[in-house]
């Protein structure tokens, strides 16, 4: 696997990780995102509905939340997670956690880590851990480690200590059970770094994983909101500031399009896509415009149609305090409002997925009310086309110099 | 129940059947209706999309699966969203984006499943709304009012549907109700016996002379976790699927047993993400459309008898074991079992 960097705009890296997967002749683009998945599969989406949709990643995460309670029928399957899910030219990524889930605090040992399933807590040591990740055969995975502090508020020194001690040790024994074994040698092992809101121990983590062969690095505890984000940016540039240039970096937790430019800015490379499936799960479409270049026609035309639905939006949120809906993000509209119930317009004017090209937001809007299965299907469908369609733009951004009208048009949406 | 014609409208009313072929032994006919959304072959199964949806796959994946005539549901879109809604999305074929057939019922099953919300007055059947409380008058006017709002023929129906029959009454019963239906009917116009959907009906059905069939029965234990096959159905949940590597059927041909194993399924089915229920409802559907092809390539064949005796040994280990109520209406047909 081989990463070559293309160009480095205002911290921005824009470039590709050539001779990926087994084969070695799969390339992913970044900055970019992984399709993000449960047990194995795109929520709602059938391999004919994922076929649907344009610009899906060359990547897709799975975590080990949904599948370490099967391992013993893929240790008995033999072939390998890809193949048993039936996305066998995919490449893949074994995170530990759900990005969507909270993760219970207090499981985490010396010796282990758990993580939680629909089946309940499974608790994993270092040898479990590669013992599941050599029946999943995945890409890439994500190192046993210490993400604690993150569940919890106000983590002591002492505890932020350990959790960069914890998971070096953990990676250091994962290392030396991979060197063990020929399956586990065709897997990436992703380092992963801690060290809480302590800049110290955060440069301690980071300098300390670099120094192990590991393929690429995860940035751990950065997830919240983008309030906490905000206050976690300084440590986020000093963590990349630290980190080889040739390897992958990923976030877990960051998926907002705001924040995904943040951290782009700070030298990350890859996200996960779990924000559109948030959206789809409040019966919610993207509609955030992220073309930095419209015919100034559709400029005005999107700008009105902004203004309002960020209008609306503030009004539903002074309505509506408790419930889910106060998630509700500005880059997004509700299709449950009354107010599309006959409108006969696409999702998003313009937009190419199945969709926007087969449906109005009337139907979508019927299909909620009458809380119909469809509804998620094509939600899903959209969300994600609309998502991939953002980070297609911001590489295109990066290569002709545009970074910083997107950054602007993003902000501009943000609430 | 649809299409009661009078003596002079059965003269005029336009021929949409012609049979392609006739057991020689049973009342088993291999049709096509002639639709004005294009040609279906019959005997046909129609899957059921109550809500202007087809549960869950969209209108695409159900047209790959080769269907060309699906149901619609009066009463239920009638409330939701409503006729004017539909008109202004140029029809339900526009509103749910459905190229092909589309029949709706008449709301008489409702009339049944919903009675403790409804009340039958000289004027019609007064419904109060489950979603609202609010009274809807099912007038026989309202019903044709919104099935031709729906664009389901703007003229009537050129064939029978034979109902009322799907309510709980005994199998012996609900044969030599269909035999007599059948029996009374002309040959040449189509007979749609409504709310059959489970495999051995459809088949015997067919036997006794029936064209057209619907049922949610297939889509709903979909959504239950039950894969239909051959030999009846497995409920993918359980246990002994766990480590089972092979598709829920090494014969079909649909997308979800061409790349999926029913081991991934009993897994997806255990977690929280629907696409679980989309693959088997797929899988289903074409078990369903899959299994009236057959019947009519044998009908056409000229080897239907043949097929039944197959299709009993499959589904019960030898075709003399199969219930009785089904023995006796294909023997009333001329066709033996064992």
């Amino acid at each position: 696997m081989k990463l070559s960097l293309t160009n480095v705009v205002n911290g921005c890296r824009l470039g590709k990780i050539k001779n990926l997967g087994k084969t070695g002749d799969h390339t992913m683009d970044i900055p970019g995102c992984l399709l993000y998945t449960k047990t194995g599969s795109a929520p709602h989406l059938t391999h004919h509905t994922l076929h649907n949709i344009h610009g899906v990643p060359a990547m897709a995460q799975l975590t080990l939340s949904s599948l370490a309670e099967h391992h013993e029928v893929l240790t008995e399957y033999k072939e390998g997670v890809g193949k048993f899910i039936g996305m066998p030219e995919s490449l893949l990524y074994c995170s530990l956690h759900d990005p969507v889930s909270p993760c219970p605090a207090g499981y985490v040992t010396n010796k282990s880590v758990s993580v939680w399933s629909v089946a309940g807590r499974v608790e994993m040591t270092v040898s479990k851990f590669m013992a599941i990740q050599k029946a999943l055969q995945p890409d890439w995975f994500q190192c046993l480690s210490d993400g604690e502090v993150s569940c919890k508020e106000a983590t002591s020194i002492k505890r932020v200590r350990k959790s960069v001690d914890r998971s070096l040790l953990f990676l250091d024994n994962c290392l030396r059970l991979q060197e063990e074994s020929e399956v586990l040698q065709k897997s990436v092992i992703i380092g992963v770094i801690e060290g809480g809101d302590v800049m110290e121990e955060r440069l301690r983590s980071a300098r300390e994983t670099a120094k192990r062969p590991v393929g690429g690095f995860l940035l751990d505890g950065f997830q919240g909101n983008p309030t906490t984000l905000e206050t976690r940016l300084r440590l986020l540039s000093s963590v990349t500031a630290e980190l080889p240039e040739d390897k992958p970096r990923l976030i877990s937790g960051v998926s907002r399009p705001d924040e995904v430019l943040e951290c782009i800015e700070r030298g990350v490379d890859l996200f996960e896509s779990f924000f559109p499936y948030q959206v789809t799960e409040r019966g919610c479409a993207l509609t955030f415009s992220f073309d930095y270049q419209p015919n100034p026609e559709e400029t005005l035309l999107q700008q009105n149609g902004t203004q309002e639905e960020i209008k609306c939006v503030d009004q539903i949120k002074k309505i509506e305090t408790t419930g889910c809906n106060q998630e509700i993000t500005s880059f997004e509209i509700n299709l449950k409002e009354k107010k599309y119930q006959e409108d006969f317009n696409p999702l998003v004017r313009g937009c190419s997925c199945y969709c926007c090209k087969n449906h109005t937001r009337a139907y979508i809007h019927h299909l909620l009310v009458t809380n119909e299965l469809l509804a998620g299907v094509l939600l899903m469908m959209h969300n994600f086309e609309h998502y991939f369609g953002f980070f297609h733009y911001i590489r295109e951004a990066l290569k002709s110099d545009k970074l910083a009208q997107l950054k602007e048009l993003i902000h501009r949406q943000a609430s | 129940m649809a299409g009661a014609a009078t003596q002079a409208s059965l003269e005029s009313a336009p021929r949409i059947m012609r049979l392609v072929a006739e057991c020689s032994r049973s009342r088993a006919r291999a049709g096509e209706l002639w639709l004005p959304h294009g040609t279906v072959a019959t005997p046909v199964f129609m899957p059921v999309g109550t809500q202007a949806t087809m549960k869950g796959i969209t209108t695409e994946q159900l047209d790959a699966l080769g269907c060309r005539i699906c149901l619609g549901n009066t009463y239920h879109l009638g409330l939701r969203p409503g006729p004017e809604l539909i008109q202004k999305a140029s029809g339900l074929h526009g509103f749910m984006n459905w190229p092909h057939n589309l029949l709706t019922d008449s709301g008489g099953f409702q009339m049944v499943s919903l009675v403790s919300l409804s009340e039958v007055t000289e004027e019609g059947v007064r419904f109060r709304s489950p979603y609202d409380g609010n009274e809807t008058l099912l007038s026989p006017e309202k019903s044709v009012q919104i099935q031709n709002a729906l664009e389901m023929t703007k003229r009537d129906v050129p064939g029978f549907a034979i109902g009322g029959l799907s309510g709980g009454e005994s199998k012996s019963q609900f044969w030599r109700m269909v035999a007599l239906s059948t029996s009374r009917l002309p040959k040449d116009k189509p007979r749609y016996l409504m709310g059959v959907g489970y495999a051995t009906d459809l088949v015997v059905c067919v036997a006794l002379g029936c064209d057209m069939f619907d049922c949610v029965f297939p889509t709903r234990t979909a959504r239950f976790g039950s894969a239909l096959v051959p030999t009846g159905n497995l409920q993918l949940r359980k246990k002994v699927f766990e480590k089972d590597f092979g598709p829920i059927d090494p014969e079909c041909t649909c997308p979800t047993c061409q790349k999926h194993s029913r081991a991934f399924l009993h897994a997806l089915l255990h977690s929280d993400n629907t696409a679980a229920l989309h693959h088997l409802t797929v899988h289903n559907i074409a078990y369903q459309l899959q299994l009236m092809s057959a019947v009519r390539t044998s009908i056409v064949e000229k080897r239907f008898p043949d097929f039944v005796r197959d299709f009993m040994g499959a589904m019960y280990g030898d075709p003399t074991l199969c219930p009785t109520w089904a023995t006796d209406a294909l023997a009333s047909v001329g066709i033996t079992l064992g």
